[in-house]
């Protein structure tokens, strides 16, 4: 940013010339009309409550707990691989009993972990829903569920890569990864050049959500 | 664990069936001819489990990689990029070799 002063917001000016002046008002949740598979979902936590199998707490906890979940937990094993190379066998042999040794939880559902080499990528999709190791990285984000990325990534990764801002070097293959059964996955990327000095914890913090799809590369801190 | 009946490496082809109800198998695989990338054990029949079978089949489930280029017409990328995904064994049959 530059020190130079910053000039009015236009809209301050426009209150200013016009004070009767509102935004249109967005419409609550409540003002759209629900879809049948929400209606089925009240319906259903209604009952659950109701017929005593779950309390409503419990429901709030788990879904607090599942909130609460972030891509930091991967960026923990993947900085980790980076640092002991055993632990990376180790990762990619049984990713479960791996992170228990630091102590994450991978959930029920299996993870398979796709380390990427100097000359292989790897990039994970759902083309068929939306498929992602929520136990590990949380919710996945909105353009994993879209129809573009979903159906363009397995025919034209490096477009959509690039799309990413990310350009992979000439000689590496990409391996592409349709997350369509019972299977999760993790992508290990490789350390950036650079970063010898880092401790395991400053490691983690390059290790982005994007990075562990493959859609990214982690960087290297700039240098100052 | 049962045995798998395609080792890791064989040829197989997917199966081009188009039943109706769900089923996890991506038409854009169907047809098409890849290789065991591994076994992965077995697994409740989605095709089951989606309509609330009671005690959905356990079928063995593999790792398919194939071939990009093959895949799609004018791929754009390089020749040795690859698609893997998870397929069910009812949907695999045994492939002849790739011709030289």
């Amino acid at each position: 940013m530059s020190d130079t002063h910053e000039p009015h917001h236009p809209e301050h000016g426009m209150y200013a010339v016009d004070p009767t002046h509102h935004h249109p008002t967005q419409p609550d949740e409540e003002d759209l009309p629900l879809a049948h598979y929400q209606v089925v979902q009240i319906a259903v936590t209604e009952l659950l409550i109701e017929k005593g199998v779950i309390g409503a707490d419990e429901m709030r906890r788990q879904l607090e707990k599942m909130d609460a979940i972030s891509p930091a937990q991967g960026a923990r094993l993947v900085a980790r691989a980076w640092v002991d190379p055993e632990f990376k066998a180790r990762l990619v042999a049984d990713s479960h009993a791996a992170a228990l040794e630091l102590g994450i939880d991978l959930g029920p559902i299996p993870i398979i972990v796709l380390p990427d080499t100097q000359t292989e990528h790897n990039v994970v999709v759902c083309t068929l829903c939306s498929c992602y190791p929520r136990y590990l990285l949380g919710f996945p984000p909105d353009w994993y569920k879209s129809r573009a990325y979903r159906s363009r990534v397995v025919r034209e990764p490096r477009a959509v890569l690039a799309e990413f801002g990310t350009e992979l070097p000439d000689g590496v293959r990409i391996r592409v990864h349709d997350s369509n059964a019972d299977m999760r996955y993790l992508v290990l990327p490789r350390r950036p050049d650079g970063t010898e000095d880092l401790d395991e914890t400053e490691l983690a913090a390059l290790v982005t959500r994007d990075c562990m799809i493959g859609v990214h590369l982690p960087e290297a801190p700039a240098r100052g | 664990m049962t045995e798998p009946t395609y080792p890791v490496g064989a040829r197989v082809r997917v199966k081009a069936l188009y039943p109706p109800g769900h089923v996890r198998t991506p038409s854009y695989c169907r047809g098409r001819t890849g290789v065991v990338e591994r076994y992965l054990g077995t697994f409740p029949n989605p095709e089951q489990l989606a309509y609330q079978h009671p005690k959905p089949e356990r079928l063995p489930l593999y790792r398919i990689r194939f071939s990009e280029p093959e895949l799609w017409e004018s791929y754009e990328g390089g020749d040795g990029d690859v698609l893997e995904l998870e397929l069910y064994e009812p949907w695999l049959e045994p492939a002849e070799e790739k011709a030289p």
